[in-house]
């Protein structure tokens, strides 16, 4: 029997506050360890918690990028369990009224094809601290005799998005994952680092037969700390699932721990506990109204999201996915080309020039493109030149050098300093018998019909004439001079 | 007054503090009169009426965000019961749910 | 006792802003009246010798320095579920027996920066919960009007050393009652404003939608004067409310013409036998007196009020003391694991009243219970009030006793619902945030007992009628006098 996945992808999100969730501690990865704290985020007796506007503002966008719906009415709840690197001991987060709900993630796989997913939520709560286990010799829970508890995180600004299960496979959860990261960098809400932790997820998963409408029983993957690992995990799951199932066994509905070097999951609950999280409206907190003209206000300034510019890119312009995917990867890039392109440069030149010769600049000299002094008119100019036959791409390559060091508009440099090519038949006339007479072995070995030594000949002329000329227009003449 | 419907340990449990057979069988006694005395509370016929959970309507209360002051790291491991270097310690961990 | 323990909070910060007295001589009065009475009656937990006379060198520099302050030189006793840096902040618990605030309630910072000097650290129910201090795990608080009585709770160490001249004001927290009943034990002014006129930042959370502190005085206006400088948005507290506070203490008012006075129905006195009965009959008489038409009205949730805040604050709490947990602060006692930790810690640091309240409002969030209970509480919760707004068309303010007894004997209430009951009259208005207080109205003599004890009417205002409800109020104590016709043997 054919299988298929279904999965469901829980993710945690820290945003990109200057200040905590509920207190004036900086969000700030690192640092000495419990030196950012407060009396409100260390749970002293009597603090309490006033929520961050920007964090606020921050999920709404979210949520709006993703065509989420942003309820009139919002309210935070407290989640209660004991963990000790919670220092209230309840975490504060949203049951029933988070701040977005629904919308459609659209993101693509590395062939192009476009899928969609939907979300079932955004809300927002706030981080916990974290524990290092020690006393085992190998950092791992299960044999450590004490834990290590730093709270500079506790409070940090965590979005906690929701998908539906309408994932089918682990590369389209990559893709998901991707589409994810790429919206909230480009939103500016989240660094969304994997491997520092701003970026956490558990994917539910389970199989079924293809063509079955019913739900399998699934399991919640948890410890997957790069898209990499969310991959591995996804695929290894689904064939451990397959392998219980198709011999006629039942999964069981359990959380597993993605184990890297093993690379397999496993089963992470060794006794089953009873969870009642006993959520309620937090009384410290009052209710949040989102006001209809900060919706439109904040939709209005949506800018030309991800999958947005990738169609826009592929569909226009022509580009490769892999050229469109990084461009929409670095949205300081693909602004700058955009700007390049409304300056009138062509989509796939300036593509080629701005993930080419110049990332490789960018590259070579540290600073970004869109920091350098080749502002993205110019190289629209520089384009233009090429486009339309001025200059050639060797002299485009020169330029685009000197322009990266302060040289400025390409075509003030042509003029100043004559380099447009010359179409002047009169001109090319001039180099082309100089070259005839310069060579007289080769005239005759072309004479005779070795047409090859052509090239050499053009080549010639276009070094006598310090790349100005024509290379069309030299052949003709050339070919008319010999013939 | 019965106190059979209410599940003291379990309870207890989830509230994180350790009974003795005598608490036990003493709160869940209390509890059980305590709880009775609250079910005369369905009396009350509620159906067209919202919860409160704040007396004083106030909405979007929030703090513009700005970078404050943090305790002093020497203020704040002064507190701790015990600690290991900048950090604090506890016990070994065995539930894994977080 | 020094005479000067005897002024009024009012009269000390009028002579020391005038230079008569220094703040320094009425904190030393204060001190030696603490050192000579609170050996007999336990009303401070921490004394505050030191902080006391720096902060009144402090005073008196600004005093010099041409600055005038409400409270200056007035020595406060802060409950002790208030954070106040540098000092030990215990909650009347185990759990918090050697915890030392780094940081100072907002509440507590805007008295002490109207000169007022932090004399103590008083005694309480441990987190509030109580209403007799017998459930301090710390020490035990004795009436100063008898000293074989409780003088209430939970802000009973508050009371006391007002009442004991240990103190010229109390800070206390209401959250039930918390304020009002031992006010009225201990012969004082008791006042609870609207929930969120005062920050709760700092203050040691019981019930968060609930507690609001206020202050304990001998008089209607040394309790204005403090709610004058401790009232005000906090942008700490998200539930302190964003409302221009109109100062009281300028607005008191010596008749009642014109106030319509609402008595409720469901509080009749009856119940509380002919002594008790008669003696609020003529405390609604004497407002009619002085002007002000009685007008009969309804309360009908009224007899559900235990039930509704013996659950909301419970749940709350179950909530709110999960914090300690002996991972950050407080008292540990170790454990195997983590788990154990906590469970031998919260066993150890909690004492029986908090331990059932904390089980009561586990099970009422819990799973399969929350709509029965919780949710059901909250909408009870809407028709008080609802309820309250309607008697307030009719009305403007509220009168009934503060206590359905006077001051009882230690161990008296072993029972907790017993206990419950003491705050049958003021749950209600705390259920609806209402601004009420607690004011002299004269005095029982218990059974078997030969020293008169006093009684505490409880007026209650419309939301956010602090004003009016402190005018009337010192109409009522300056017509009747009653707190002034006995003196609390305790203190002398």
């Amino acid at each position: 029997m054919q299988y298929e996945a279904v999965i469901g992808i829980e993710c945690h999100v820290e945003l990109k506050t200057k200040s905590k969730m509920f207190c004036a501690c900086p969000n700030r990865f690192g640092g000495e360890p419990n030196a950012q704290v407060c009396p409100v985020c260390l749970a002293l007796p009597g603090a309490l918690p006033v929520a961050n506007e920007e964090a606020i503002l921050q999920v709404i966008r979210a949520g709006l990028a993703f065509g989420a719906e942003i309820p009139a009415f919002s309210k935070f709840d407290r989640k209660n369990y004991f963990y000790p690197d919670m220092p209230k001991d309840y975490q504060i987060s949203q049951y029933d009224m988070p701040l977005a709900q629904g919308g459609i993630v659209r993101y693509w796989l590395e062939d192009g094809t476009t899928k969609e997913c939907r979300l079932t939520r955004i809300h927002l709560e706030e981080d916990t601290g974290k524990s290092t286990h020690a006393g085992s010799g190998d950092g791992r829970i299960a044999h450590s005799r004490y834990s290590l508890l730093d709270f500079n995180r506790a409070g940090v600004p965590l979005m906690e998005c929701v998908s539906e299960p309408d994932i089918r496979s682990a590369e389209e959860a990559v893709g998901f994952l991707e589409a994810l990261k790429r919206t909230f960098v480009q939103l500016g809400v989240s660094d969304v680092k994997m491997e520092e932790g701003s970026l956490r997820c558990d994917a539910n998963v389970s199989i079924r037969p293809v063509g079955s409408k019913d739900f399998g029983t699934k399991a919640e993957i948890k410890n997957m700390n790069s898209f990499r690992s969310v991959y591995r995990a996804i695929e290894s799951e689904i064939a451990r699932q397959i392998a219980v199932v198709a011999p006629g066994g039942r999964v069981m509905q359990e959380t597993r721990g993605w184990d890297e070097l093993a690379g397999t999951t496993h089963s992470m609950r060794s006794k089953e506990e009873a969870h009642d999280y006993r959520y309620f409206p937090d009384p410290d907190l009052v209710p949040i109204e989102v006001d209809r003209t900060v919706v439109a206000r904040l939709r209005s300034l949506m800018a030309d999201l991800p999958i947005a510019r990738f169609e826009r890119y592929r569909e226009s312009y022509g580009l490769g996915v892999a050229q469109a995917t990084q461009l929409v990867d670095t949205p300081q890039l693909a602004e700058y080309f955009d700007s390049c392109v409304g300056a009138g440069g062509g989509g796939q030149q300036a593509a080629n020039f701005v993930l080419g010769d110049l990332s490789r600049l960018a590259n070579e000299t540290q600073t970004p493109v869109w920091e350098s002094s080749v502002a993205p008119q110019d190289l629209a100019e520089l384009i233009g030149l090429v486009e339309s036959k001025t200059i050639n791409s060797k002299i485009a390559k020169d330029l685009l050098l000197r322009m990266w060091n302060g040289g400025g508009s390409p075509k003030a440099l042509v003029e100043h300093e004559g380099l447009a090519q010359t179409s002047d038949p009169g001109a090319v006339e001039r180099f082309v018998d100089e070259v005839v007479a310069a060579h007289p072995k080769v005239v005759a070995d072309y004479k005779a019909g070795k047409t090859n030594v052509m090239g050499f000949l053009v080549g010639q002329v276009m070094k006598q004439s310090r790349g100005k000329a024509n290379p069309a227009l030299a052949g003709e003449l050339l070919a008319q001079k010999l013939g | 007054m019965s106190s059979d419907n209410i599940d003291i340990r379990y309870v207890a449990k989830l509230a994180r503090i350790e009974l003795t057979d005598d608490e036990v069988e003493r709160f869940g006694r209390q509890l059980g009169d305590l709880l009775e005395h609250a079910k005369t509370l369905h009396e009350l016929d509620t159906a067209a009426v919202s919860a409160t959970a704040q007396v004083v309507e106030s909405r979007n209360v929030a703090r513009a965000d700005a970078v404050g002051r943090c305790l002093e790291h020497e203020t704040v491991m002064q507190m701790a019961p015990q600690r290991q270097g900048a950090f604090f310690r506890v016990p070994r961990i065995i539930s894994e749910d977080s | 006792m020094s005479e000067t323990m005897e002024l009024s909070a009012a009269e000390i910060a009028r002579r020391v802003n005038a230079g008569d007295i220094s703040a320094r001589e009425v904190t030393d009065a204060a001190l030696a009246q603490i050192d000579a009475v609170d050996g007999r009656l336990g009303a401070y937990l921490t004394r505050l010798h030191d902080l006391a006379r720096v902060s009144a060198g402090r005073v008196d520099a600004r005093i010099k320095a041409g600055e005038h302050l409400p409270l200056a030189g007035v020595p406060v006793a802060v409950k002790d579920n208030m954070c106040l840096a540098g000092t030990r902040t215990t909650c009347g618990s185990k759990m918090l027996e050697g915890w030392v605030a780094p940081y100072t309630a907002t509440a507590v910072a805007r008295l002490l920066d109207a000169g007022a000097i932090p004399v103590g650290k008083a005694n309480m129910d441990e987190f509030a919960m109580g209403s007799s201090c017998e459930n301090s795990a710390l020490g035990k608080t004795r009436n100063p009007y008898d000293l074989g009585r409780v003088p209430g709770g939970s802000s009973g160490g508050s009371a006391a050393a007002v009442a004991a001249y240990e103190a010229a004001i109390g800070m206390g927290s209401d959250t039930g009652g918390s304020i009002r009943e031992p006010a009225a034990f201990c012969n004082l002014v008791g006042f609870k404003p609207t929930y969120g006129r005062v920050s709760r930042y700092g203050l040691i959370a019981f019930a968060s939608s609930l507690d609001q502190i206020g202050p304990l005085a001998r008089s209607v206006e040394d309790a204005a004067l403090a709610y004058d400088v401790m009232a005000g948005k906090d942008p700490m507290d998200s539930t302190s409310v964003d409302r221009p506070v109109e100062p009281a203490a300028t607005a008191l008012r010596s008749d009642l013409r014109g106030v319509r006075v609402g008595i409720v129905k469901e509080f009749g006195t009856q119940r509380l036998g002919p002594e008790i009965d008669s003696l609020y009959r003529r405390a609604y008489l004497d407002l009619e007196r002085l002007g002000a038409t009685l007008v009969d009205v309804e309360l009908p949730t009224a007899e559900y009020g235990l039930a509704t805040y013996y659950l909301i604050a419970p749940a709350e709490c179950s909530s709110n003391l999960a914090r300690f947990d002996g991972v950050r602060y407080g008292l540990r006692v170790d454990g195997e694991d983590v788990g154990q930790m906590y469970e031998r810690t919260r066993a150890e640091g909690f004492g029986p009243e908090v331990k059932r309240r904390i089980l009561i409002g586990t099970y009422a969030l819990s799973s399969g219970y929350y709509d029965a209970y919780y949710v059901k509480a909250q909408k009870a919760r809407t028709k008080f009030g609802a309820d309250f707004k309607r008697a307030f068309e009719r009305c403007d303010l509220i009168a009934s006793p503060a206590a359905s007894s006077p001051a009882f004997a230690f161990h008296a209430k072993s029972d907790p619902y017993s206990m419950y009951m003491m705050d049958y009259y003021t749950i209600p208005m705390s259920l609806a945030g209402l601004p009420a207080l607690s004011v002299p109205c004269g005095y029982v003599l218990p059974e078997g007992s030969s020293r008169p004890m006093p009684m505490g009417l409880q007026l209650a205002a419309p939301l956010f009628g602090e004003v009016q409800l402190l005018a009337a109020a010192n109409a009522y104590e300056c017509a009747t006098q009653h707190a002034r016709q006995q003196r609390p043997e305790g203190a002398l």
